[in-house]
């Protein structure tokens, strides 16, 4: 069961990630920084269905996180969030086809690791 | 000064105020994600454990200050984040926004005189590392929207 609720969160939070860039590239680049810019981004989130698909995905994780440490301690947790960071890495490379090369790739993967050793 | 000089100077700092303004979200994402979930955490300790089927009890939290201030926080870096995935990768926004462990950390080692050990000091520099890695990457790499999905 915590194995299952393990993957659970590190898939849905990847979808979630993945989805939510993938709409929001789409939907074009937030080009100023003001309050009315972040108006307009707001307004067509609500009629993305990507980035709406990675809210209830993210939803979805969040709440398998909650009923993960609900049965288990904190520590559980943390390999959900270091392999999210290696499958985005991935989905990123082979699905929204960023350029992913050595530097990339050795970013995510100390930071997984960081991310295991602080846990302790 | 010949017509496409002067275009690549536009060009040129065009992309320098481009990138600078990618630069200040990475560092509002990192703010808000520390402060939101520090702010929430703490609202969270003074309400208590909360072991209830009913939705009502988990309303009592909404009560606490500190809640509703993390809770607000939080909604700002949700939008500030979907703002930068709109403008960068997410193989670059990932690593970089990783920072907010490293904060987290050192600042209860400062703050609140939190003990760390050998293996933390170890995790906050691996993950310092990554950060100053995927920072020397550019920030984009896609040119449109991603074809390939859908």
């Amino acid at each position: 069961m915590k194995w299952l609720l393990v993957a659970i969160i590190a898939v849905c939070n990847t979808l979630g990630d993945v989805l939510n860039t993938a709409g929001m590239k789409r939907q074009g680049e937030v080009e100023s920084l003001g309050p009315r810019s972040f108006w307009v981004m707001f307004k067509h989130i609500l009629r993305n269905p990507l980035v709406l698909g990675g809210f209830a995905a993210l939803a979805i994780s969040f709440f398998a996180l909650l009923s993960l440490l609900s049965i288990s301690s904190v520590s559980f947790a943390v390999p959900a969030t270091a392999i999210s960071y290696l499958l985005e890495t991935l989905l990123a490379k082979y699905i929204l086809g960023e350029d992913v090369r050595t530097r990339r790739w050795a970013a995510a993967a100390l930071v997984a690791c960081g991310v295991v050793l602080l846990s302790f | 000064m010949p017509a496409t000089s002067l275009k690549a100077i536009r060009g040129a700092k065009f992309r320098e105020g481009h990138a600078r303004k990618t630069q200040i979200l990475v560092l509002v994402v990192i703010i808000t994600n520390v402060l939101g979930n520090v702010s929430l955490s703490h609202g969270m300790h003074q309400v208590g454990r909360i072991v209830s089927a009913s939705p009502l009890d988990y309303l009592r939290a909404f009560a606490n200050p500190w809640t509703i201030l993390g809770i607000c926080v939080l909604v700002v870096w949700m939008l500030t984040d979907l703002a930068l995935l709109s403008r960068a990768d997410l193989s670059f926004v990932l690593p970089v926004t990783a920072s907010a462990y490293v904060l987290v950390a050192i600042g209860g080692h400062f703050i609140l005189h939190d003990h760390i050990s050998w293996a933390r000091w170890t995790g906050i520099a691996l993950i310092t590392l990554g950060v100053i890695l995927a920072e020397e990457t550019p920030d984009r790499t896609t040119k449109g929207p991603p074809e390939r999905l859908l």
